[in-house]
């Protein structure tokens, strides 16, 4: 039991229990902040994977970009006056056995296939490669992904404006 | 024991399923798109897994990539659909927004 080993089962723990807390919580505010320790825990599990530059973007798009736009959504669509906003769940038993067995169908597919691995060495630092992947094989889909973008710009502002 | 590729995959499942169960059983939209945030974790923390120890080079990492802006393209146009629901309904629980417009 190795250092990395220890690492990742304290990242993985952080992850799960904070999202079991996310659809568990009757608080949306504190629903919101467990999503926070769950981003943040994803993004530990991709620094251990050897992707460096991914878990940066997933701190900057999903805590600094989606988190805040969420908690503003919060902030707009619920009423002021009331003290405490919670919301209420709805079929929790029948979808808890359904979701258990999915998980229990997709886990032993996962745990009895033989997975091709190929232990490679950690990659050093995938910045420079990911850009030179980005701008020659993938150009096509970076320019369209760019154009993406502004479309959802343009949506999101005229639907969202009075 | 020794962290190989399952242990991610099942961490990524784990992640997949409690999104599901949050989708299915909030009321509040808002939580509903909490849920779909956890299912493009749990897909992207898959992609980086079989990109690290499959054949696939940096490629694995790269759709993670894509797959986070779409995230952010579609939550910024789902909440701007959420205010005007909210701006009709004055409620945003999912099950209560059942009329269309006359």
């Amino acid at each position: 039991m190795n250092i990395y080993d220890i690492i990742f089962y304290l990242f993985a723990a952080v992850t799960v229990l904070s999202a079991f807390f996310v659809v568990t919580t009757r608080n949306i505010v504190r629903a919101a902040f467990f999503l926070l320790f769950t981003f943040f825990g994803v993004a530990g599990i991709y620094v251990l994977l050897g992707a460096d530059f991914v878990a940066i973007v997933q701190l900057i798009v999903y805590v600094g970009g989606i988190l805040i736009l969420l908690i503003f959504g919060v902030m707009i669509t619920n009423k002021i006056t009331e003290v405490e906003i919670k919301t209420g769940t709805i079929n929790t038993l029948p979808s808890a056995i359904g979701v258990g067995l999915l998980t229990g169908m997709i886990g032993a597919v996962i745990l009895n296939t033989e997975w091709l691995q190929v232990n490679s060495p950690m990659p050093q630092s995938t910045l420079s490669a990911l850009g030179s992947i980005l701008l020659n094989e993938y150009v096509l889909v970076f320019e369209l992904l760019g154009i993406l973008l502004l479309v959802a710009l343009i949506g999101a502002a005229s639907m969202a404006r009075k | 024991m020794e962290v190989t590729l399952t242990h991610f995959l099942v961490v990524s499942t784990i992640l997949f399923s409690l999104g599901i169960y949050g989708i299915i059983t909030r009321k509040n939209a808002i939580m509903v798109l909490m849920g779909i945030e956890l299912i493009l974790n749990a897909s992207n923390i898959n992609f980086i897994a079989f990109s690290r120890f499959g054949n696939f080079g940096l490629e694995g990492q790269l759709y993670a990539l894509f797959v986070i802006v779409l995230a952010a393209a579609e939550a910024a146009i789902a909440l701007a659909i959420v205010l005007n629901v909210y701006k009709t309904f004055v409620n945003v629980n999912v099950d209560e927004i059942d009329e269309l417009r006359d």
